[in-house]
């Protein structure tokens, strides 16, 4: 089996490690080895945040090249650029609708891109915007919206099961939350 | 036999702090630095080990050193950079040794993802003649720690175990086991090899070459050290993350994985070169392996660090770079559309009250390593030096020798943390000499930038008890400072004006901020209620801008705005709105 590769990419404090760390676990319960990769110490403050999990048979890098990820998940609309040229040609891009504007933009001249620049970089690609900030306030729980989008992306990998998911939820969210986030993962699978 | 208790996913550096707690370990020490910190953060979590952190890394290591000889199984972890601050008892403890046994960890930052420099730590186990072992994964990393603290005690010696930042942050399955408890061993005083005088070192010195002769021999037959069979044409010599890379590009290549990579392990290199045509060899860091290898004058062609850079990490695409050629690809998005999110100081940081009164008093700042040190960045541009790890006091001493740059015009700008770390002596250092000039000690009252350890100005220990806490203006004015003052760096008024008195003293000052980190348990508790602008009154000047705080920012209409979920209510913008327009103020509380 090839080893399969999946990009989260957003904002530090956006919940992508424990995202990535629910899916990495998700792997290993469906008996696959794992490899989850993210670089941490300056990234907190505010800085673009990147995490990859691979997994397969037997995986060695912990991280990806360009044009290798089968999946991107990015939980922040301008971050998608960043990341973009890392996606297979065939692979999947799930774009959180959300905006984080960065300070740099009061000194840079730069402008937040609009979504139509965006979606001008996406032609050729499979790609699909979720608000997952909507989505979540549906359940009443905001703080929820990248179980949300994980579940979005779960339907894309078949060789991970459902209860893989299940199970990796329960074991890595507080157990008061559980209940909220498995609610928000299978709304992600219907999104 | 141990048991087995399943499977788990782990970063290499909670992999270290399980196979030492499988181990028995009984004790660890460090100095918190990224990309190390996990290790005794995870092991303070297992109730059976005494788990600290030090003033710094020469304490930690003296103080696993001392456990190790008084027969504790002891670690010590810390950065690269940190093992030059350990570097004297490092090579010392090479000489004593060890009743119980002694693990140090290295956690090298290849690529310098939180770093100052890039050195590779590998020459330091050469250096002070100790075993080295190099994990390419969590896996390795647990398995390598248990195995090393048994070498440690075997054999008499402490042992290195080094990482770089992928194997050190990278997760990994693991096999978890039980604990094997083992009492701490019998103490006995050893004059002749505990106390380093000369007559006795001359003798441990011959020790040390007679025990690295028979580590050589067991390095030879390691089980760390394996031939990988493969294709005969090309065979890859490489040790720790690098071998993953190089699987990735070279799947079916006749492999030598070196995870007990000194003392070099030369027949087994002689034996594996027979097996080959071509010899590439990968490591991150310097040409450590290749050296060796080098000097066997094998007739095998020989590709190391003659093609492949010595700077940054040894990726996948580097080696497809340098040795097959294959170019990355540029990436195809127009630079404009990605914007810049470089680390930045968080919303309502302390810190960016003084650097605003340093920006507008246009002073040279010698600078400390620390979350302000981000503030040498746009829009402060407040700094002027970073070194190491205390540098900026003892710096400034040095830069005033130009008399360009006296007390008046500059300042020392260091961290509660990194003052205990190693600023103290440099402010002896400072009034011993009879100098004129500010120090500027940012007490947020947590090491922060590693992500909030304890530390001796907390009260709290790593396993969260409560102990004293240090009395800075006690300590600074028992050093013979005559001018110290702390003050509220949320006034932006009183900062400023407390620098511009402490500037003006005729000797050494020191001025103490007083706002804990933004971050802390504590501040986020007592969150405020946010600021808002009015954007009726706005007149798009840009003042709160410059302060630099993430929480505001530029509006469609040239007008701020402040982001309520950011925003923690500390209140400097409003300070710094001209008086005549008054646009900002706090969110009332509703009824």
């Amino acid at each position: 089996m090839k080893t399969t590769s999946i990009l989260f990419a957003g904002i530090g404090g956006q919940g992508i490690i424990k995202a990535s760390s629910i899916l990495a676990t998700a792997c290993l319960n469906s008996g696959f080895d794992v490899k989850q990769s993210e670089v941490h110490g300056m990234a907190q403050r505010g800085g673009s945040v990147v995490s990859f999990v691979r997994f397969g048979e037997k995986v060695y890098s912990p991280t990806v090249e360009q044009k290798t990820a089968d999946i991107i998940l990015s939980f922040e609309k301008s971050e998608t650029l960043r990341w973009i040229d890392y996606l297979k040609s065939d692979g999947f891009l799930l774009i959180n609708d959300y905006e984080i504007r960065p300070t740099s933009l009061n000194y840079t001249g730069k402008t937040y891109p609009e979504r139509s620049t965006v979606e001008s970089y996406l032609k050729e690609i499979e790609y699909k915007f979720v608000n997952s900030t909507e989505e979540a306030l549906k359940l009443g729980d905001v703080r929820v919206f990248n179980t949300i989008l994980l579940g979005v992306i779960a339907k894309k990998i078949e060789s991970i099961s459902i209860e893989s998911f299940h199970k990796a939820i329960e074991l890595s969210v507080p157990s008061k939350t559980i209940q909220m986030n498995l609610k928000a993962f299978d709304l992600g699978l219907s999104l | 036999m141990v048991k087995v208790i399943g499977k788990a996913i782990l970063s290499g550096n909670e992999a270290i702090a399980r196979g030492a707690y499988e181990a028995g370990v009984h004790f660890a020490s460090a100095y918190p630095g990224t990309p190390s910190t996990e290790i005794l953060e995870s092991l303070a979590l297992y109730k059976e080990v005494k788990a600290e952190w030090a003033p710094n890394e020469k304490v930690a290591m003296e103080v696993a050193g001392g456990a190790a000889i008084g027969g504790a199984i002891s670690l010590c972890a810390q950065k690269h950079v940190g093992l030059n601050v350990a570097a004297d008892p490092l090579f010392s403890l090479a000489y004593a040794g060890v009743t119980g046994a002694l693990l140090i960890i290295t956690a090298d930052d290849s690529g310098m993802h939180s770093s100052q420099n890039e050195q590779d730590n590998r020459h330091f186990a050469r250096a002070a003649k100790l075993p080295l072992l190099e994990p390419v994964n969590s896996d390795e990393a647990l398995r390598m720690t248990k195995w090393a603290l048994k070498i440690s005690h075997q054999f008499d010696s402490p042992v290195i175990l080094r990482t770089t930042t992928r194997v050190s942050h990278g997760k990994g399955v693991v096999t978890l086991s039980e604990r094997e408890e083992i009492p701490i061993y019998p103490y006995k005083k050893n004059f002749e090899k505990y106390v380093l005088m000369p007559s006795n070192a001359r003798k441990l010195h011959v020790v040390v070459e007679e025990r690295l002769k028979k580590l050589k021999e067991l390095a030879e037959s390691s089980e760390w050290n394996v031939i990988e069979d493969g294709d005969s044409e090309i065979g890859v010599i490489t040790s720790g993350v690098s071998y993953n890379y190089a699987k990735e590009v070279f799947p079916n290549a006749t492999y030598l994985k070196l995870g007990f990579s000194f003392p070099f392990p030369m027949e087994k290199v002689k034996e594996f070169s027979k097996k080959v045509k071509k010899i590439i060899i990968i490591e991150e860091g310097d040409d450590f392996i290749e050296g060796y290898v080098r000097q066997l004058g094998l007739s095998n062609e020989i590709i190391g660090k003659n093609i492949l850079p010595y700077c940054g990490e040894m990726l996948p695409e580097v080696l497809k770079e340098y040795l097959l050629n294959e170019k990355v690809e540029k990436k195809t998005i127009n630079s404009n559309h990605i914007l810049e999110r470089p680390p930045v100081l968080c919303p309502g940081c302390p810190h960016i009250g003084i650097f605003d009164a340093i920006k507008k008093q246009r002073l040279s700042v010698a600078g400390d390593i620390g979350c302000y040190t981000l503030a040498a960045l746009a829009p402060w541009n407040a700094m002027d030096t970073c070194i190491c790890m205390g540098a900026s006091i003892s710096g400034l001493s040095g830069l005033m020798q130009n008399p360009m740059l006296t007390g008046n015009n500059s300042v020392a700008v260091i961290g509660d943390s990194t003052f205990i770390h190693s600023g103290i002596t440099s402010l002896i250092d400072m009034v011993y000499n009879n100098r004129k000039g500010t120090v500027v000690i940012l007490d947020n009252r947590i090491t922060a930038m590693t992500g909030n350890q304890q530390n001796p100005t907390t009260g709290l220990t790593l396993q969260g008890n409560n102990t004293s806490q240090i009395d800075l203006e006690a300590l600074v004015k028992a050093i013979g400072v005559k001018w110290v003052k702390r003050v509220n760096n949320y006034n932006l008024k009183e900062t400023s004006d407390a620098l511009r008195e402490a500037r003006e003293f005729d000797g050494v000052s020191v001025l103490i901020t007083s706002q804990p980190c933004a971050l802390t348990e504590e501040v986020k508790r007592a969150k405020k209620y946010p600021f808002e602008i009015d954007e009726s009154k706005c007149i798009a000047c840009g003042a709160c801008l410059r302060l630099g705080c993430p929480a505001i920012s530029k509006g469609e209409s040239g007008k701020s705005k402040i982001d309520p979920v950011y925003c923690i209510g500390c209140g400097m913008c409003a300070q710094v709105c001209p008086p005549k327009v008054q646009a900002i103020h706090k969110i009332e509380k509703e009824a």
